[in-house]
């Protein structure tokens, strides 16, 4: 009796244990260190194949974008312009310090600069899907 | 760098089916078979869009 009952309550407790240390020290590190660096957010939680995957691809559209000459938004002149500014932010990191060196091109004139332009955007997009996996992973909300 | 039309969607699908695939599944075997099946999704609809366009401007 009294061992059927310790038997379902282990369980419980292991998953009221494990509940407690998923939600220990600042849950939105990973989010954050994923946002900035491409696959920081898995490399913090120990997944380094997961994260060396995600920063080779979001590493490598994104460097694919600029030598395709494409277009570092930097202004919110119209809703274009302030939609593809948010979608190179997601990009972290890399953007400011593409920005910073002077990197992309300042005008698209040649179809490949237009693909370029989308890649270093969606890069950006990807970026901000990879930091969200990395936090589902901390919360415990995504299993493994 | 000037890529052709089909390596630039080659590249756009598989950095992106790299990610997809690692997200949107849980263990590494689904994620495989989910990030393939992206990519062919990716450039399979890009081949055959590109192929309906052709007939249609002929």
């Amino acid at each position: 009796m009294l061992y059927s009952q310790m038997s379902m309550a282990t369980p419980q407790i292991n998953g009221a244990t494990a509940k407690t240390s998923a939600n220990q020290g600042f849950v939105y590190l990973p989010l954050i260190a994923g946002w900035l660096v491409p696959g920081a957010g898995h490399f913090l939680l120990g997944k380094w194949g997961r994260g060396a995957l995600l920063a080779a691809a979001i590493l490598g559209m994104f460097v694919a974008g600029l030598v395709m000459q494409g277009k570092l938004y930097g202004n919110f002149h119209d809703i274009l312009e302030l939609l593809g500014m948010v979608g190179d932010l997601g990009n972290g990191l890399l953007f400011l310090i593409a920005r910073a060196a002077g990197l992309g091109a300042a005008d698209v004139q040649v179809t490949t600069q237009d693909w370029g332009t989308r890649f270093i955007v969606v890069a950006g997009l990807l970026n901000v899907i990879a930091a969200v996996d990395a936090h589902n992973l901390r919360t415990g909300r995504k299993a493994s | 760098m000037h890529p052709s039309h089909f390596t630039a969607v080659a590249l756009f699908a598989l950095f992106t089916s790299t990610v997809f695939g690692i997200t949107m599944r849980d263990t590494p075997k689904k994620m495989l078979r989910y990030g393939i099946y992206c990519f062919v999704l990716f450039v399979g609809s890009a081949i055959l869009l590109s192929w309906l366009m052709y007939f249609i401007a002929h």
